[in-house]
């Protein structure tokens, strides 16, 4: 049976859809076979973000209605064969899809005899018709946010809602863009200030890193590849498998896999 | 600048901190309002039977305030509710 797993925030251009493509592409790398499914539909991206733009034909929305079976919207990438990606329509609006419509498209892919192991469900920003969409076929949340004001209190909002839709217990937080030598400052909050404020287990921390845009402008993930974000989305991956994975280190000194005491260090007072 | 000073400086991480950890109280708070009408319900019909209270003009509101224990604020539930008529019931 397939685990179906939404990646949402609430505030917009935190990272959900870099997040949705490296974690499903990672997935893949590590042998599982993933469905990703874009539900922000007028404003689609993950297409982009993983370079496939150029081969859809059919999308989420003619599945819904029918002008299509669902295997034929479901695009193969070009480097995993075992990963999937079901777009959304670029040029309807989120009132195209109900949450039950939703339930059903995830129910088929569940039950498909290729047995897929994930399905990632790419969440639109905001707390409307698109996420309440995303959300309503869910058994697990990642929660994407950013050190910052804003973003955060957006991930407690998303989390309070997320809990009465009955996930408590099934969210995951996601600290995203990390500034090492600003935390070290004093001027952006850490990973521990951030797992204080929202009290959510966090499944790992990505650093701000510069690759993120080469990849972007590429459309390819760069997750399992030696850079410091690549190497944070991969210890995500291997996370949600259920894998015990030592935390970064952010500092990028002393190597990769040591353990990331600085940034856990609670400031007593 | 002594050494000292440099130990104080409250980083602006410090300070989104206190911010989120207030803004966090009354965000979650407002979440529920029916909840809140309950809580106020409630209230009016407890104090109501020992004076006259008046209803429309009750408040509450869940806000924070220093704990006594010196460790941070804590949320609390601040109530003003005007009294029309110290009634003696019997």
């Amino acid at each position: 049976m397939s685990e179906v797993i939404v990646v949402t925030s609430g505030k917009g251009g935190v990272g959900k859809t870099t997040t949705t493509a490296n974690i499903g592409t990672g997935l893949a790398k590590l042998g599982k076979k993933v469905v990703m499914i874009d539900t922000d539909t007028g404003l689609r991206n993950l297409d982009v973000v993983l370079g496939l733009e150029n081969r859809i034909v059919y999308n989420l929305v003619d599945v819904v209605e029918g002008n299509c079976r669902l295997k034929q919207a479901m695009i193969t990438d070009k480097r995993c064969p075992e990963l999937y990606l079901l777009p959304t329509a670029q040029t309807r609006d989120k009132s195209a899809i109900t949450p039950e419509q939703m339930i059903k498209v995830i129910d088929e892919i569940k039950n498909d005899p290729d047995n897929f192991d994930y399905i990632i469900l790419d969440c639109p920003a905001g707390i409307e018709q698109g996420f309440q969409n995303a959300i309503a076929g869910a058994d697990r949340a990642l929660v994407v946010t950013t050190p910052e004001v804003s973003a955060i209190r957006d991930a407690d909002r998303i989390v309070g809602l997320l809990d009465a839709h009955g996930l408590k217990d099934h969210e995951d937080l996601i600290v995203n863009r990390i500034r090492m030598d600003m935390v070290n400052r004093g001027e952006m909050m850490s990973i521990s200030d951030v797992n204080d404020i929202l009290q959510l287990n966090v499944i790992g921390a990505v650093p701000d890193d510069e690759n993120i845009v080469v990849a972007t402008n590429k459309g390819q993930p760069l997750v399992g590849d030696d850079t410091m974000a690549g190497q944070a989305y991969m210890n995500i991956c291997r996370r949600i498998t259920g894998e015990e994975v030592e935390f970064l280190d952010l500092n990028g000194k002393g190597g990769f896999f040591k353990k990331l005491s600085s940034l856990f260090k609670s400031d007593k007072r | 600048m002594s050494l000292l000073d440099l130990f104080k400086k409250k980083g602006s991480s410090d300070v989104a901190k206190d911010r989120l950890k207030l803004l966090l109280v009354s965000d979650r708070a407002n979440c529920s309002p029916e909840i809140m009408e309950m809580i106020k319900n409630d209230i009016i019909n407890v104090i109501s039977k020992y004076m006259e209270i008046d209803a429309e003009g009750l408040d509450i509101q869940i806000t924070s305030t220093e704990s006594e224990n010196k460790n941070g604020s804590v949320p609390a539930l601040f109530a003003n509710i005007p009294i029309k008529d110290m009634r003696n019931s019997d």
